[in-house]
């Protein structure tokens, strides 16, 4: 039985775990260099700082998981530094450096995690600008800081981690803005007590930070960053009560959630829907991970995003599943224990999109001539020229009009907003106008890779 | 002018030579080619639509925006390339060999 497993992070370590658990030596693909995901990202060999300096209170899991992954080097079949960039049914694409592989497999368990969920505003392309994510990784896995008075603007719990991991490397942290309102996380407080010591874990954050008095803003909207010399001096924002107000800054770190990576999914034609809470199309899988597509299985963020714990037990049931289709026997109380555990941390998650929205109605705002798709260059202007001047009906019709989303990114960065700027300005629902196709490769292959016959 | 990234640890690392625009820059071990380019300048590479410079955004390899050349006119992407020493970076205009 032929089983690929795509990512390393949390959830695809502890599925390729009890595969191998099971007598199967998995295919793992990841893209970097080292395990660990983005969440669990490893410094490299000559870095010193301890585990506690660079995962905090989740150093323990970090630990765990590397370690546990280290033990089943010898019974898997790792091929790190290699991108799955294509798929079709029984057969996975992969490149590591200019080397393109075929993979056969009889079932594939994709754990390909989230990147930031973006909503660009005016000078997002400046130097200096940066992803939340990012500003985590530069801390993480390079030991710097994305400039030494940095500003954070978004909402989601990232944005009130990364700023206390600034805090605490000693950066002279400038402000968190964020766009959502204490109100809104009042509301979603019974949610998130389905986790109470995630909870006040993220409370003690926002205490430290008050504490280092950091200011904290919420309700804001974000109105452009100003530039000079060609980096970023600081963020213009309008406070609560209309007010607009300007923070002098060298760095700006923004994000707004995350959104899953789907592509290959996508590739393979499962079947997704509609997300109404995190505005998002989704693969569509049952409560163990099983797509609509017989032997693909989803875990972990690149399903739905509930978090590094939430991907562990994913990782796991999602094998699970895995080996009960293809006739082993699994015991029920091992999955049915998994599903338990998830429960609370679906609700979690619910109350975070609630908490902390995707700030969707700043979408109509952008101005015109703001550039909204950073590979082609084109406007939040040329999104709606497309939905009323060319009458667009829906994003991939924009897209081939006027190509947001046609880049090397393919859509990671803008196309959540401009699906929004898309509805937004014909006047329909982000329903409605849909979301761009996945096209592979999933991202840029190299100019000398070498194509097997089959392929090319 | 200082870069865009400033080290907050780890600088007890051994010193490695690169090239960047043409200037011998002095850089660290282990350091990607963003951090190494970006600690002591403010541009990875330019848009092509003429909006300026650029100097990636997600570290993860998902934006493509922090893509550099070699001067041999190799494309490598910045955040999840490891420095080596004597790599020769062009950030500005696409070299043509």
């Amino acid at each position: 039985m032929a089983v690929i497993v795509i990512g390393a992070g949390p959830a695809g370590t502890r599925a390729a775990e009890r595969l191998v658990k099971d007598g199967i030596r998995p295919v793992v693909i990841d893209e970097s260099e080292r395990q660990g995901g983005q969440i669990y990202r490893r410094q490299p060999d000559n870095f010193r700082r301890p585990p506690s300096a660079l995962y905090g209170s989740e150093a323990g899991k970090a630990v765990a998981l590397h370690r546990d992954f280290e033990a089943l080097r010898p019974q898997i079949d790792y091929r790190p530094n290699t991108l799955a960039w294509g798929v079709r049914p029984g057969t996975l694409l992969t490149v590591s450096g200019d080397s393109v592989e075929e993979v056969a497999y009889d079932q594939m368990i994709i754990a390909s995690g989230a990147t930031d969920r973006i909503m660009p505003f005016p000078g997002w392309t400046v130097p200096g600008v940066f992803s939340l994510g990012a500003a985590q990784i530069a801390l993480k896995a390079q030991a710097c800081a994305i400039g030494s008075a940095p500003v954070f603007l978004g909402t989601g719990p990232l944005l009130y981690l990364v700023a206390w991991q600034y805090l605490k490397a000693g950066v002279a942290v400038q402000g968190i803005l964020d766009t959502s309102s204490f109100r809104q996380r009042v509301f979603a407080l019974k949610q998130l007590a389905a986790r109470p010591r995630t909870l006040i874990q993220g409370m003690r954050y926002l205490a430290d930070l008050k504490r280092a008095r950091v200011r904290v803003e919420t309700g804001i909207v974000p109105l452009r960053v100003d530039a000079k010399d060609g980096r970023v001096a600081g963020i213009a924002w309008r406070d609560r009560s209309g007010r607009e107000q300007l923070t002098h800054a060298d760095a700006l770190g923004m994000g707004y959630g995350l959104r899953s990576e789907t592509q290959l999914a996508d590739l393979l034609k499962c079947d997704f829907s509609f997300d109404a809470r995190a505005r998002q199309w989704l693969p569509t899988v049952d409560m163990d991970g099983r797509s609509s597509v017989r032997g693909v299985y989803l875990a972990g963020d690149g399903a739905l995003v509930r978090g590094a714990d939430a991907a562990e037990l994913a990782g796991v049931l999602a094998a699970c599943a895995a080996l009960a289709d293809a006739g082993r026997a699994v015991p029920g109380h091992e999955m049915q224990a998994l599903r338990d555990k998830l429960v609370p941390m679906s609700r979690f998650r619910n109350g975070l999109e609630a908490g902390f929205p995707w700030p969707s109605a700043l979408a109509a705002t952008i101005p015109d001539e703001t550039m909204v798709c950073r590979c082609e260059g084109v406007t939040a202007g040329d999104i709606r020229h497309a939905a009323k001047g060319l009458d667009a009906p829906e994003l991939n019709r924009a897209k081939s009009l006027m190509r947001p989303g046609m880049g090397r990114c393919q859509g990671r960065m803008c196309g959540l907003a401009a699906a929004e700027i898309l509805a937004a300005a014909r006047g329909v629902s982000v329903e409605a106008v849909g979301r761009l196709r996945g096209a592979a490769p999933v991202k840029p292959l190299p100019i000398t890779a070498r194509l097997p016959d089959s392929v090319a | 002018m200082s870069g865009l990234l400033r080290r907050i640890a780890e600088d007890q690392r051994q010193t490695l030579r690169i090239t960047v625009d043409g200037t011998e820059v002095a850089v660290l071990e282990n350091d990607t080619l963003l951090t190494a380019i970006l600690t002591v300048g403010t541009r990875l590479r330019q848009g092509e639509f003429g909006d300026g410079d650029r100097a990636g955004f997600c570290l993860m390899g998902a934006c493509q925006d922090c893509w550099v050349w070699t001067e041999a006119g190799d494309r490598l992407r910045a955040c999840s390339t490891t420095v080596m020493p004597e790599m020769r970076i062009v950030t500005g205009a696409v070299p043509w060999p």
